[in-house]
């Protein structure tokens, strides 16, 4: 098996699938580095595909007119980053800055969605996931509009 | 039971609106366990129930953190040294600091939540060796609203505490990780089996936190909140402080998720 494939089989994101389903998003993934202060992509961009982070740090930022960029959330070794690459116009929303040296796994959008198309199966289980973890983060994203540590006056 | 005059010792400043009062405690022999309150009186304003932040070994001071947000807190926060506020108290029930000896521990705060934990975090480092793993996750608003900034660096020197920031709104500076304390979790290294969780933080803070450490497999008899309701007599006697069957001011604040069981999450509880 790939070097992709043993860095992702035991991931919990992939639990629960076929070893034969986590073998074809294998095939779609790349092991890429980034060093501390570089960009990885920015908003309006081609979304290409999802990136799981293997170690280090990455922020996602967006710009403000008047106060520059802001992060919005930063992600760390075990997080996905990334689905605009799932919906049309495929464009990232945000700016991607890495923290501190970071490696991580690019998969292939458009191959991960050809796949899902010819395995409509392996489509769902991923489908799922991805899902899950968009609800996840605007559960979040709610909790952190709701500014809960602001004062109560 | 008539608030005691005790005289403040010092105020400091810990936030725009967060003050920490070193105070004369009532009596000589004046002890306090942690995660319990005292009510506090400000002369002729009114009275208010205030968790103790300071160190359970030292019955010499009664300190205490507060967060200006209304009429008794207001002038709670704009005394001087020297000034004479009325306490009674101690309060409620504690972190169970001894019966989760022996395991890992969770410590999850947010915003001035870290007060009410102190006492029990400086409990846990006095007897560190009795714990596993212990981590503090903390969630606050912004940078420049960590409450006990220098004390949470020294604690992040330590090599027997693991302590992880989030903040709600990086700035420019902040290196760290911003999001909801919750994304800190997985994170954290524990073994759910034989991990217990010390929640406090404001009630939403708590709720997805707690739903969290359940899905990663704590048991809600291992699983502590502290419970914040408005209080009066603050002895069990007049019913203000009710959250389901309890009276937080006796049973609470401190209660596990198995004692609450679903309170939780009932509206308007
Ligand atoms: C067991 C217990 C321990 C507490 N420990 C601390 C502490 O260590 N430090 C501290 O600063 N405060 C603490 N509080 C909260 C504190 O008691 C209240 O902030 C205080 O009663 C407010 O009184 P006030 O007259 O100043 O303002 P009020 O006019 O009574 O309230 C002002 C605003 O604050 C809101 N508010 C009041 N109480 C709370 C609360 N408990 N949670 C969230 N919002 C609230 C009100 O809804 C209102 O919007 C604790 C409360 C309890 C029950
Ligand atoms: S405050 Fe009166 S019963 Fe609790």
């Amino acid at each position: 098996m790939s070097e992709v494939f043993d860095l992702i089989v035991d991931h919990p994101f992939f639990a629960g699938m076929t070893r034969d389903q986590i073998k074809v998003v294998s095939e779609t993934g790349t092991v890429v580095s980034y060093h501390e202060g570089q960009t990885i992509f920015t908003e309006g961009t081609d979304a290409v595909g999802p990136l799981l982070i293997l170690s280090g740090d990455v922020a996602l930022e967006m710009q403000t007119p008047g106060h520059g960029p802001q992060v919005i959330l930063t992600l760390h070794s075990g997080d996905f980053l990334g689905w605009s690459w799932l919906y049309p116009p495929y464009r990232w929303t945000y700016d991607a800055h890495v923290h501190s040296n970071a490696e991580a796994i690019r998969f292939d959008g458009p191959g991960l969605k050809e796949a899902s198309e010819v395995d409509p199966a392996l489509g769902y289980e991923l489908m799922k996931r991805f899902t899950e973890m968009l609800v996840n983060r605007m559960q979040s994203i709610r909790i952190q509009l709701l500014d809960v540590y602001s004062t109560p006056r | 039971m008539h608030p005691i005059p005790c005289r403040v010792r010092s105020v400091v400043r810990e936030l725009e609106d967060t003050f920490t009062l070193d105070i004369e405690p009532p009596e000589n022999d004046w002890g306090f366990a942690p995660g319990q309150f005292t009510m506090l009186y400000a002369f002729g304003v009114g009275e208010v129930p205030i968790s103790i932040s300071g160190d359970p070994n030292d019955p010499s001071r009664l300190v205490q953190t507060i967060r200006a947000v209304g009429p008794v807190t207001d002038a709670l926060t704009a005394v001087s040294p020297g000034d004479t506020i009325g306490v009674r108290g101690p309060f409620g029930s504690s972190w169970p600091t001894k019966a989760v000896e022996g395991g890992d521990l969770l410590i999850i705060t947010g915003g001035i939540g870290l007060a009410p934990l102190r006492p029990a975090i400086l409990e846990v480092l006095a007897n560190r060796d009795r714990y596993d793993n212990v981590t503090l996750l903390y969630g606050a608003r912004s940078p420049g609203e960590l409450l006990f900034a220098d004390e949470l660096q020294e604690w992040r020197g330590r090599f027997d505490l693991d302590v992880l920031i989030t903040v709600d709104h990086g700035d420019r500076v902040w290196r760290g990780p911003v999001g909801v304390v919750t994304s800190l979790i997985s994170r954290a290294s524990f073994d759910p089996e034989s991990t217990a969780a010390f929640v406090c933080g404001p009630e939403i803070m708590m709720r997805f936190t707690i739903q969290e450490l359940q899905r990663k497999g704590i048991t809600d008899d291992r699983l502590f909140a502290s419970m914040e309701r408005n209080m009066k007599c603050g002895i069990g006697l007049c019913g203000h402080c009710q959250f389901g069957r309890y009276f937080v001011c006796k049973e609470g604040p401190i209660l596990s998720c198995a004692q609450m069981s679903g309170a939780f999450w009932t509206r308007e509880v």
